[in-house]
């Protein structure tokens, strides 16, 4: 079939299906998701309606604030702001929520040590 | 420093042309001595491609930088605050918001699937030849824009900054700046191409840090009165409000609307970008290379901002639009006016730096799509061994560097500024929705897939043939003649919702049933990276 993608050695034996129907996986996928995907609808939604506000309200993004600082530099220096905000709440997020439960999974399949960083600390080095 | 500086004399620039070139033959020197080093462990198929899997995630992210922050970026975002403001800014923020897509929805899920393309993904679970084949046709059409507009772009930079305005010499410039980038590629493969990108990206940072410097020191540190120098030069203070640009009419707004939809969600599907994660170990190094290339593309925006309205402030909107090379030497320029002779020199180097390291970037991906998918597993149908597979590719890129050399000297001179906007709007369309449903839908079929990437595919390049970026207005690629159906000059407002709408159509119609059990693979794979392609160890 020439699928490029076949398991290895350690993985070829592993039902992913009983994985998959797994609490502790099923967790890993819902805290996943719960993040990833409000996150997503939000800063699309935050992004365009700076863009709207930009095409249809010209006059309200050009009210100066502060000398020659108007709304809309405001606004578009807070979107990168908001980008590097959940930029970094992504990787604690992840950190803490999601990196420890995929490791637990992963190391039960390979069957090796894993540290956190998901390197090989023991076990078969390729 | 102080602002009665005189303007800048275009013509004092032709003088500084052997600084120009004697700084750039240092960058290829040096970066020539690194790619023969690195290239000394290519052995392997992942060596080839994906650089041992051997890079960290801050030099990966580096790389994407380098790789992302194109010439059209760098010249063109601070030529377009110069000249219309606002709405340059407006641009910039779509090219960095897109990368929450990759963040959140792309880049760990598909380094745990994959292995060097991003068919690998697309077809992990679903029926692998119309899959493969339909994701290598839009990655070769992806890179064939991207690479055309880049080598086009290539003509009006040499003759604003070597001072070559015959076509025979501007040619012979295209010419070696491909051959550059073919040996490069094609010793160094993806590791020397890793490299040159992240020696370019820091040079890039640093020349725009020492430049924004020294513009916020003209005005004491203060924007407010560098944004009112600005409004003043221009003689309009408009250009600090949005719609200069995009504002003209109904019609721009809404294009602007579908530019901004093919940006935010184009850039988490260009294939150059999605191969490049691929060159870390592990799916936690692809998360870093993320975080750590939007912190330098962010920075580095905010940096343009400031040099488009010290651009406009100190060097003039008219000098900028009559001098060779026209908005695209409002970078070039302010450099002169800040830092002479020798600050041009290394600016007009890091833009030529850009070209190459764009380029051969997208030639190792369109090389690596057509050896990987096409020829070894739909051609062989994966009987060939990874050796004959890395031959294969070599030799692509050897003609797709001839192409792109051809593709500059034809496409010299045209006004092929759309095919970067292209590009982008045919990433969001024949590939994000396949990308999304495939990580995150579990019914997602191989007709949906397929309907999906065809379908997105056709309706971006078939819109845009029918726009009046291509016939019917002043400005078009053909001027004289008028075929233009589709009023906007992007896509993607249409060709993004459809291709999404068409991947879960055939999907609902679809009487074919995938393998749950690959399913299940894939979805555990994504998610934890049991049995990810680990790194190469020398």
């Amino acid at each position: 079939m020439g699928n490029e993608a076949q398991p290895q050695d350690a993985t070829a034996s592993v039902d992913f299906q009983e994985v998959q129907q797994t609490e502790r996986f099923k967790t890993l996928r819902k805290r996943h998701r719960s993040f990833v995907f409000p996150m997503a609808v939000v800063f699309l939604l935050w992004y365009f309606a700076y863009v709207l506000l930009a095409a249809y309200a010209v006059d309200f993004m050009s009210t100066k604030v502060w000398g020659n600082i108007n709304v809309g530099l405001i606004l578009g220096l807070l979107q990168f702001v908001t980008t590097f905000g959940i930029t970094a709440w992504y990787v604690s997020y992840s950190n803490r929520k999601l990196d420890p439960i995929a490791a637990e999974i992963r190391n039960e399949i390979e069957g090796h040590e894993f540290d956190k960083d998901g390197n090989v600390i023991s076990g078969v080095k390729k | 420093m102080n602002t009665m500086v005189p303007a800048v004399n275009v013509e004092a620039l032709k003088d500084t042309t052997l600084l120009n070139m004697g700084i750039f033959a240092l960058f290829v020197a040096v970066t020539m001595v690194i790619v023969f080093r690195a290239s000394r462990n290519n052995k392997t198929a992942a060596d080839y491609y994906a650089a041992g899997r051997s890079f960290t995630g801050s030099q990966n992210g580096t790389a994407i930088a380098g790789d992302y922050l194109s010439a059209a970026s760098f010249l063109g975002i601070t030529g377009a605050i110069a000249i219309n403001g606002y709405d340059g800014f407006l641009y910039s923020i779509g090219f960095l918001v897109a990368w929450l897509v990759a963040l959140l929805l792309v880049a760990e899920l598909l380094r745990n699937t994959g292995k060097f393309t991003m068919a690998d993904v697309l077809s992990f679970r679903l029926r692998q030849r119309p899959v493969r084949i339909a994701a290598a046709l839009s990655t070769l059409a992806v890179c064939f824009f991207y690479l055309l507009a880049q080598m086009a772009g290539a003509g009006s930079l040499i003759s604003l900054l070597l001072g070559i305005s015959d076509w025979g010499g501007q040619a012979l410039v295209i010419i070696v700046v491909g051959a550059l980038m073919i040996m490069y590629v094609l010793i160094g493969g993806m590791k020397g191409t890793t490299w040159v990108q992240i020696i370019k990206a820091i040079l890039l940072i640093a020349g725009a840090a020492v430049m924004t410097a020294m513009v916020l020191a003209i005005y004491g540190f203060n924007v407010s009165s560098l944004l009112g120098s600005a409004a003043e030069a221009a003689n309009n203070p408009a250009v600090l409000n949005p719609g200069l640009q995009y504002g003209k009419t109904e019609t721009s707004k809404l294009d602007f609307m579908s530019l901004g939809l093919a940006l935010v969600l184009g850039t988490a599907a260009l294939p150059h970008v999605l191969m490049r994660f691929y060159t870390v170990p592990t799916a936690k190094e692809a998360r870093k290379s993320v975080v750590w290339a939007i912190w330098l593309i962010g920075l580095f925006y905010l940096f343009t901002l400031v040099l488009g309205y010290g651009a406009a402030a100190l060097v003039g909107a008219e000098t900028i639009k009559s001098a060779p090379g026209g908005v695209n030497s409002a970078a070039p320029l302010l450099a002169f006016h800040l830092g002479g002779p020798l600050l041009l020199g290394f600016i007009s180097a890091v833009a030529f730096a850009t070209i190459l390291a764009v380029v051969a970037g997208l030639t190792i991906t369109a090389a690596a799509s057509f050896a990987h998918d096409i020829y070894a597993n739909v051609i062989s149908k994966g009987k060939a061994d990874a050796d004959t597979e890395v031959k294969v590719a070599r030799r692509t890129v050897v003609v797709i560097g001839v192409l792109a050399i051809l593709g500059g000297i034809f496409a010299n001179g045209q006004n092929v500024a759309f095919l970067v906007a292209l590009a982008f709007a045919v990433a969001a369309s024949a590939n994000l929705p396949t990308i999304v449903y495939s990580l995150f839908w579990k019914k997602f079929t191989t007709q949906g897939a397929v309907w999906s990437m065809y379908g997105g595919l056709a309706a971006a390049i078939l819109l845009i043939t029918f726009s009046p970026v291509v016939s019917g207005a002043k400005t078009s690629m053909i001027p004289g003649a008028n075929f233009a159906l589709f009023p906007l000059s992007n896509p993607g407002i249409v060709s993004i919702p459809l291709a999404f709408f068409l991947g879960w159509l055939g999907t609902v119609l679809d009487k074919r049933r995938e393998d749950p059990v690959k399913q299940a693979e894939m979805e555990v794979r994504s998610l934890t990276g049991v049995g990810a392609e680990k790194a190469v160890d020398h």
